[in-house]
């Protein structure tokens, strides 16, 4: 869902343009949403109960956000060992 | 498609292919929530494939269901927050 590229045909009705960008925004948002759970689920949550307890809110909080830290650590000194270019020979 | 290109869609026709395009959306999210959730509560509640599913897994399957969703709700919350506070903080 979220590998959809858009063409841009001469002429193309700006609103509808605009329109669709939105909507793959929403659909790649929600892509992000299913696949956060998919593994903070896998972490957190050991057997199903009556309701989420507190402290499995907790960690799926924690589980989402510190994916997001990790992923912008990542890419941060990803980009500056490309500026060194040292790392990929 | 033909319509597209050439930019002679009326109002009518535009508003229908919108909504098309919204209801294709909502379909394949979801079908990937019971595709994800069915994998999830099966490895979670069927321990021993039996010769049927028992009450007791059905239970845990429904239990599971719920979860899930309140699970992924948070999920949404979170990340929707997260990504005002980044957009804030540029």
């Amino acid at each position: 869902m979220s590998d959809i590229d858009f063409p841009s045909p001469k002429g193309a009705d700006s609103e509808l343009q605009d329109f669709l960008i939105q909507e793959k925004q929403k659909a790649q948002f929600q892509a992000q949403i299913h696949e956060f759970n998919s593994f903070c689920w896998d972490k957190c949550i050991e057997k199903p109960g009556a309701k989420l307890d507190s402290r499995t809110e907790t960690c799926i909080t924690n589980c989402v956000e510190r994916f997001i830290d990790t992923s912008l650590l990542i890419t941060n000194r990803f980009a500056q060992m490309l500026e060194k270019g040292g790392g990929m020979h | 498609m033909d319509a597209l290109s050439t930019g002679t869609l009326s109002g009518a026709q535009k508003e229908e292919l919108m909504d098309q395009v919204k209801q294709q959306i909502a379909i394949a999210n979801a079908q990937e929530l019971l595709t994800k959730m069915t994998e999830k509560c099966f490895k979670k509640c069927i321990n021993k494939p039996g010769t049927s599913l028992d009450s007791s897994e059905q239970k845990c399957i429904a239990m599971c269901m719920d979860r899930y969703m309140d699970s992924w709700n948070l999920v949404s919350r979170t990340y929707s927050s997260r990504i005002q506070r980044e957009r804030n903080n540029m």
